[in-house]
């Protein structure tokens, strides 16, 4: 019983210091004041203000279209080419794994450069250029969280399968599919919280205009956030939230359907 | 058996056309000098005593948060893998949702924290403790990169135990294995491809991080991650970031060969 | 993992609903006729003043944003978007005129040049000889910020940065230029010096006092003064504006020894492809209207003569946004130094650094 509370504690501390930081930002968009150090009054003028502010709203739009699209497209590419990894010998996977940690080992201003010079010298910088710096970035992440799950799966299961005359396609859907599920969902995961997160390379593969809202902030570090900013990042934490909870209520309405 | 070799088609011509294609791009500018020359120069700069002071500080600062990272987050991953019911999904996205806030919005909060007059002190104080001058040292800088990538540790762990077959482990405690044992010898070594991916989704990104260095690092502390920054984005010396960014990379490929050659002598599962 | 599916689903969902809202105006309009291609600091207009522009001349503008004048010259130079106005800082003008990339401005086709107050268009040729390439946009000092409770006696010297007294209590400018500014006014020399020798003895300078430094900020130092978490800062003259309006145990000074005064300047650069367009809204941005706004939003110093002589007697008198002339006659505008001393400059400011 003892144990079961000291891991109950554990679990929350570390819960606890990850939303800390989070929690200070939710205040501070309900600040009166500009700067994020005095507190001057309770407010929700921000939040007017960011409703009517279109380009942060703009923001906003291209943030949630590029990340998601980065990210799918990273997990399908990623996923196919983990699969396509593991039944290499070991001298090509090798050479294949290190290729793919170059993206996430460069420091995010290399590769930045280095697309938009690529960029700028065979098309033009613009949504397609910034999706494709995105993906690069997420693939990495896709193959390092689904290779560990492919090696977990049992093989055997699989070639039974295909022995019984299910074709590779349907096996691979009824099987392996199932069996990495998890690690498709956690590449999608960071895949998709890298792209959001990221300024440095979004800046330089940005069509003229253009404006996530990462490099938005990026942009007012220096002369300091808007609290406009803290609005948006509580209420996009909220949405998440919110989601999550319909998601939970979703799955244990089918949970209890399928039993009863 | 081999076709399943060609699903990794599209990824390799993606690879090329975004990976390899802008490496040698940069290999370029790290092998010619600003006039257009061959030099090695760029790469031997790396011998520079601000390279490599700057290279080791990254190295030991990557070092420390992989390792608070690991030790954070294993534990909690072995927790939170026990508990299997309905909730685990929705437990695992708590932790991953901190992230989808702005980088740079929750290391400005942190900084708030942290600072002299910030909330930590403001907590210690409370309790008659001593303030603690915390940002702008080393230990913030650690304590934000660790902050920073805990969920990229805690994500492949978790999953590499879910894995775990659970028969397994009773099969072990019926056959009379202690739960020290059990985790020795079942749990540890099954883990162990969660673990890796973990290290390297940390250790990895983080010896080239810059901006945590210099919010929390009070720019007082010069990392390798600001040194290729601030060649490209400040001193407009491309050729110099290109070979410094290069000489880091073989670094930390052949730091990762070696480990994948211990980890081949060992367990011969690993991804490396 | 039904539920994996199910996340999956409802946040693709939530995204396209997002999205579709309105996808439709993402289109790259950058050569598509009436625009204009705007680059300046990230948060340096108010967005009003371009809605304004937009209607009353039917240009559309495209505004991109950079953090430091560096940036913008790479973003500038890879040629992948053609600017057509830019706004940037003094000695960066300069770099771009020397290296032929500025084109020269049109004065006479502009209805509000005139409301520049010729003082600051003197001040200007230090680095536009013949006021040809750049009109000012906004202009400020570089001066010491500091908090009376923490700092008891009169602050009027550069020397008090090197005070023991303020161990780690000093925020010093996280930028090349700014910083070495500090040392060399300091000992009398000029910011502009090109000699190694003064140079290196601004760095030794520097490395003695970076013990005692709390640390290395931009505008970031505003907010941690008006928190109270250091007792000087090197700052901008509109950050201690602010900063000042926050907290009022703050005050502002440009030491005795002079510091630098530095201008924002508009500039038409050549991968200009609407100059005409680029004159309009430059012209437009000297308005008297146009400018109260940016000027109310921004908070630095104006050049619009017109525009200072309406302000109210309080912000005229406002010896941190507008300086007494006496100061000013100290202070000095920062000149391209010449490839060749800025990296022997950027090999210190490594050192510095890396100490």
């Amino acid at each position: 019983m003892v144990k079961r509370w000291i891991e109950k504690c554990y679990v929350g501390l570390v819960l606890f210091l990850l939303y800390a930081p989070i929690a200070i930002l939710i205040v501070c968009s309900f600040n009166a004041s500009k700067s994020r150090r005095v507190w001057d009054g309770f407010t929700f003028q921000w939040y007017i203000e960011l409703f009517q502010d279109e380009a942060v709203i703009g923001a906003v739009r291209t943030s949630l279209m590029l990340t998601t699209v980065a990210a799918i497209v990273a997990v399908l590419l990623g996923t196919l080419a983990s699969i396509g990894i593991t039944v290499m010998g070991q001298k090509t996977k090798q050479v294949f794994m290190t290729v793919t940690n170059v993206p996430m080992l460069n420091a995010d201003v290399v590769t930045g450069i280095a697309i938009m010079l690529l960029f700028g010298r065979f098309w033009n910088l613009g949504y397609f250029s910034m999706l494709a710096a995105h993906i690069t970035l997420g693939v990495p992440y896709v193959i390092l969280n689904v290779m560990p799950k492919l090696q977990q799966t049992n093989v055997s299961t699989y070639e039974a399968a295909l022995d019984l005359g299910a074709s590779p396609v349907y096996a691979f859907f009824k099987i392996v599919l199932p069996d990495i599920m998890p690690g498709i969902f956690s590449g999608f995961l960071l895949a998709f919280t890298i792209s959001l997160d990221d300024f440095v390379i979004t800046y330089f593969t940005k069509g003229a205009g253009m404006n996530t809202i990462s490099t938005m902030i990026y942009q007012q570090v220096r002369r300091g956030i808007n609290p406009k900013m803290y609005a948006l990042s509580t209420i996009l934490f909220l949405l998440i939230l919110i989601v999550l909870w319909i998601a939970n209520r979703i799955s244990a309405r089918q949970v209890q359907g399928t039993r009863g | 058996m081999n076709k399943r070799k060609l699903l990794a088609g599209p990824y390799l011509i993606w690879a090329i056309g975004f990976i390899i294609l802008p490496l040698l791009m940069i290999i370029y500018y790290g092998l010619t000098s600003p006039d257009g020359g061959f030099t090695l120069e760029n790469l031997s700069a790396i011998g520079d005593s601000i390279h490599y002071k700057a290279l080791g500080q990254s190295l030991l600062i990557a070092f420390g948060s992989t390792c608070i990272s690991l030790l954070i987050a294993y534990p909690l991953a072995y927790i939170l893998s026990k508990n299997q019911g309905s909730k685990k999904d929705i437990i695992i996205m708590l932790f991953i949702l901190p992230m989808w806030i702005n980088f740079l919005l929750r290391v400005l909060a942190l900084q708030m924290i942290l600072a002299n007059t910030g909330i930590l002190n403001g907590i210690l104080n409370f309790f008659g403790l001593p303030s603690q001058h915390l940002l702008y040292t080393r230990t913030a800088i650690l304590i934000g990169m660790t902050y920073d990538y805990l969920p990229f540790m805690i994500l492949p762990i978790y999953n590499a135990m879910c894995k775990i077959d659970r028969d397994l482990i009773h099969a072990a405690a019926d056959l009379g294995a202690g739960s020290k044992l059990i985790f020795r010898k079942i749990i540890l070594p099954l883990s162990m491809p969660g673990v890796i991916s973990g290290i390297i989704m940390v250790f990895v990104p983080s010896i080239s991080e810059f901006a945590i260095a210099d919010i929390l690092g009070g720019s007082k502390i010069l990392l390798i991650g600001n040194v290729i920054e601030q060649e490209f984005s400040l001193t407009n010396n491309w050729h110099l970031g290109s070979g410094l960014s290069i000489v880091l990379m073989v670094f930390i490929f052949i730091s990762m060969a070696v480990m994948n050659k211990n980890d081949a002598e060992g367990e011969g599962q690993m991804i490396w | 993992m039904k539920k994996v599916k199910v996340y999956m689903c409802l946040m693709a969902a939530g995204v396209v609903i997002l999205g579709g809202c309105g996808s439709s105006d993402n289109e790259n309009a950058a050569d598509s006729g009436n625009t204009l291609v705007v680059f300046n600091y990230g948060d340096y207009i108010d967005f009003t003043t371009i809605e304004m522009f937009e209607k009353e001349t039917g240009i559309h503008v495209e505004y991109e944003q950079y953090v430091t004048p560096e940036d913008m010259y790479t973003k500038y130079q890879s040629g992948n978007i053609p600017y057509d106005l830019i706004c940037t800082s003094d000695y960066m003008v300069e770099k771009m005129i020397r290296n032929g990339e500025a084109k020269k401005i049109d004065k006479t086709s502009m209805e509000y040049y005139e409301n520049l107050d010729p003082t600051y268009l003197e001040f200007c040729r230090a680095f536009d000889a013949e006021n040809e390439y750049a009109v000012p946009y906004f202009w400020g000092t570089v001066g010491i910020l500091y908090n009376t409770e923490m700092v008891e006696e009169e602050v009027d010297s550069w020397d008090i940065l090197w005070d023991e007294k303020y161990e780690n209590q000093i925020i010093m400018e996280n930028s090349m230029r700014d910083a070495f500014e500090v040392p060399l006014k300091w000992k009398g020399k000029s910011l502009n010096t090109t000699d190694e020798e003064e140079l290196r003895e601004a760095q030794a300078l520097l490395m003695e006092q970076k013990k005692m430094v709390m640390a290395y900020m931009v505008d970031e130092s505003r907010d941690a003064m008006i928190a109270g978490d250091a007792a000087l800062a090197v700052i901008y003259s509109g950050d201690a504006t602010a900063a000042m309006e926050a907290n009022e145990n703050l005050d502002y000074v440009v030491p005795e020894e002079g510091s630098n005064i530095w201008f924002d300047c508009w500039m038409i650069p050549d991968s200009c492809k609407h100059p005409e367009n680029a004159q309009k809204f430059i012209d437009f941005m000297n308005r008297e209207d146009i400018a109260r706004i940016n000027f109310d939003y921004v908070y630095y110093g104006t050049p619009n003569k017109v525009l200072y002589e309406s302000l109210d007697e309080e912000t005229k008198e406002d010896y941190t946004i507008f300086p007494a002339e006496r100061t000013l006659e100290k202070c000095e505008v920062y000149k391209y130094l010449g490839s060749e001393i800025e990296s022997f400059y950027n090999q210190l400011w490594k050192e510095l650094k890396a100490y």
